[in-house]
């Protein structure tokens, strides 16, 4: 019982940094509702722009704070360069300039900072908890409970920028019709610039997490990958879902990958395992049957 | 303003297309290159890539080329991507018809994509230390040279170097193989399960979905089943990760042997303090003190003809195996113009005959100035491997510092399940395999 704990908190944590990079999606999509597929290659280049500059000789709360502008600078360069021009267009075609943006970001990013696999020290040594593991015997990361607490912050503050502020109401009337949007008098440029901005500065706190914690490193990318899931659990537009779909696929896919292999071997023989990879996806499409807008996402009825 | 940096930029074009060193002689030794620089495992094959580039060079210069056949080549970017592979070997081979010297593509999905085709078009293909490693059967496999060592046989080399440890035995004692779940990964498998029978421990296998960026689960588990040693087989991003998630649940880095992919700088910087005492296999050794790399940062990068442009990756571990890489191949060259013709550039049906008749001996290291950064070969037609021999290094929060002399995995065991492995694919080609008897 107390390794099944050990699992489960453990991928509750880990879930947590699926989350950071899910609300980087969520916000853009809310925003303007498109899929970003550069969330990844952006997670990519904030961390290699703290390292980066760190590399130059700026201390860490600097290199952060000049990561930041940089990701701002990028935020209203793609909405001048690429968003602009396609505002009405299908969002398809949005999703597509969204892969580009991607190959372009991937092949970039290296290009200023170099593509050398870095490690990048936020000063949290990723070691057990003593007390807990004295107490209880239970292993729980101090990373991991600190980057749980960032998320937290990071939800609670965003939650409140959405629901409360002048600028959060005009994302999300942005979000339901652009051309409506414009009608009454919303500055859509100023508003995507913002909201690619925020997206920049939330994919900063998750490359700095992930690169803290796996090295500075193109493989930063992948992380997009762990947060497609999270987002059809918790919903498109949804950050609060953002959070509890990672807490629900980091804890499932850790308790799959321990509990699942050996009744398969027993089954069928051979060796299985290594399921992390695919177990997630096929949770999400089961989720996708019963419930297609996710935990926390807005059902769509469109009028006949 | 315009137009004067567009004539520039014209002229810089041309003088690009017309220097390229792809443009080959028919007097050249040209060298096709699929490597990658880009792309999630670009550091790696930069710094690889950067070292085998610098050596061709380096032969240039200090020696006017192979008895005086200036080498030249062209690199085509893979990004480690089968499909893109294949396209730079397509590309690169109409280039190497008059003379082709062995194609390193550091990948060993790309190598199993490359195994018919290089056979077909008489090109030989060196895996040094990956790829498809039944290949060490050269009857089967005649254009197919897993050399120095492979999977299987640096696996045995690493339960060997644990019952050293061990005081000669490994008896009832538990180790857990942690790997990439990838054909890379398992390929050591079989090896690993004949030495357990052997040495009568206890294997537990424990595999990790691709890329390896999150192994919480896995290393609770190795928690929980409390091994004596972990035997590693990562790649990437998995390496430091692992490292990371060892330290998270407390288990000792000094007890975790990897492969040699899973032991280069690349891996173990980025996981910082996690990695002090992690230990890999290796078949080269790190560092400048080996005269041959001294003398390749004197004579290239001082002409300023260097390849990389950061040259702090000069005698890393991933540097200097593109070095030994490039020197194998070199020497398979030299061996091939004994035969066939001091001074000619060589066909790459002569250089498959270099690399099968290697006598990299000792003396022969020394005399290059490389003496400990790579073991001695000699292959023939029915060992394509030509060593089997691996170092063990252990990183001591700074640098790799090897902890074993060159160790021989268990031959005896291995080279059989290579021969049954070959022989299977003989069978489903229907290859008739060589009589190694007659080659010479």
């Amino acid at each position: 019982m107390q390794f099944f704990f050990e699992i489960l908190i453990g991928g509750l944590l880990s879930g947590v940094m699926y989350s950071l990079v899910a609300l980087g999606f969520v916000l853009i999509y809310k925003a303007s509702g498109v899929f970003n597929f550069a969330q990844g290659a952006m997670v990519y280049f904030a961390a290699l722009s703290v390292v980066g500059c760190m590399e130059k000789g700026a201390p860490l709360w600097l290199a952060l704070i000049l990561a930041f502008f940089i990701m701002l600078l990028f935020g209203m360069a793609t909405e001048k360069f690429v968003l602009r021009k396609m505002v009405n267009q299908t969002p398809i075609s949005l999703f597509m300039a969204t892969i580009g943006l991607t190959f372009f970001v991937e092949g970039f990013a290296p290009l200023v900072w170099g593509h050398s696999v870095r490690g990048l020290d936020i000063g949290i040594v990723d070691e057990p908890i003593e007390s807990v593991l004295d107490s209880l015997g239970i292993v729980v990361s101090r990373f991991d409970l600190v980057a749980a607490l960032i998320a937290g912050l990071l939800v609670t503050g965003l939650a409140l920028f959405f629901q409360y502020t002048r600028v959060g109401r005009a994302l999300r009337a942005v979000a339901d019709d652009h051309q409506a949007a414009l009608s009454i008098g919303i500055p859509l440029e100023r508003i995507w610039a913002i909201v690619w901005g925020v997206a920049g500065f939330v994919a900063l706190v998750a490359g700095m997490l992930w690169g803290a914690r796996n090295g500075v490193q193109f493989a930063l990318t992948f992380t997009a990958l762990k947060a497609l899931p999270v987002l059809i659990l918790g919903g498109f537009t949804s950050v609060p879902g953002a959070i509890v779909g990672g807490l629900i696929i980091g804890a499932s896919e850790k308790l799959a990958e321990v509990y699942i292999p050996p009744v398969m071997q027993a089954m069928f023989g051979g060796n299985f395992g290594g399921i992390e990879g695919w177990f997630p996806y096929v949770l999400a499409l089961l989720f996708l049957l019963v419930r297609p807008e996710g935990l926390f996402g807005e059902k769509h009825i469109d009028r006949v | 303003m315009f137009k004067q940096f567009k004539s520039v930029a014209c002229a810089a074009a041309v003088a690009a297309v017309f220097a390229a060193p792809g443009a080959a002689m028919a007097d050249d030794q040209f060298f096709p290159i699929p490597s990658y620089r880009v792309g999630p495992y670009g550091a790696n094959g930069e710094a690889f890539y950067g070292g085998f580039i610098d050596y061709l060079n380096y032969v240039n210069m200090k020696n006017g080329g192979i008895n005086g056949v200036k080498i030249t080549w062209e690199e085509c970017e893979t990004e480690y991507n089968n499909a893109k592979g294949v396209e730079c070997y397509e590309r690169l081979k109409s280039k190497a018809k008059v003379s082709a010297g062995p194609i390193h593509t550091m990948s060993t999905g790309i190598s199993y994509a490359l195994v018919d085709k290089s056979a077909q078009d008489k090109l030989p293909l060196a895996m040094m230390g990956y790829g498809r490693t039944d290949a060490v059967d050269g009857s089967v496999f005649p254009y197919a040279f897993p050399l120095i060592t492979t999977y299987q046989m640096q696996a045995s080399a690493i339960v060997k170097f644990l019952k050293d440890k061990e005081k000669g035995s490994l008896d009832g004692k538990k180790i857990v193989f942690l790997y990439h779940d990838s054909a890379y990964g398992k390929e050591p498998i079989v090896a690993l399960e004949a030495e357990s029978r052997l040495n009568k421990f206890n294997l537990v296998q424990i595999p990790v979905a691709h890329p390896g960026n999150e192994q919480g689960a896995q290393w609770l588990k190795i928690r929980q089943e409390k091994p004596d040693y972990v035997i590693f087989w990562g790649w990437g991003v998995m390496n430091q990760t692992a490292l990371k998630a060892a330290q998270k649940v407390g288990y000792p880095r000094d007890k975790i042997v990897g492969s040699w992919w899973a032991g280069s700088e690349e891996d173990t910087v980025p996981a910082g303090d996690a990695a002090k005492g992690y230990m890999s296999a290796t078949w080269n050794v790190a560092g400048k003190s080996v005269p041959l790399i001294a003398d390749i940062e004197k004579v290239v990068y001082a002409g300023g003809h260097g390849n990389l442009k950061d040259k702090s990756k000069l005698g890393t571990i991933l540097y200097n195996r593109g070095v030994s890489a490039a020197v194998v191949s070199v020497e398979a060259i030299y061996k091939a113009q004994e035969k066939y013709g001091k001074g000619k550039s060589m066909t790459g049906e002569q250089v498959r005959w270099g690399l099968e008749n290697l006598n990299v001996t000792d003396a022969r290291i020394k005399t290059l100035g490389a003496t400990g950064l790579l073991p001695e070969v000699k292959t023939s037609c029915s060992n394509h491997e030509g060593s089997g021999k691996v170092k063990i290094q252990q990183w001591d929060g700074a640098k790799w510092v090897p902890v074993s002399d060159w160790i021989e995995g268990n031959k005896s065991l291995i080279h059989p399940l290579f021969e049954a492995s070959a022989k299977q694919y003989a069978k489903e080609k229907g290859i008739t395999p060589r009589d190694c008897s007659k080659e010479k």
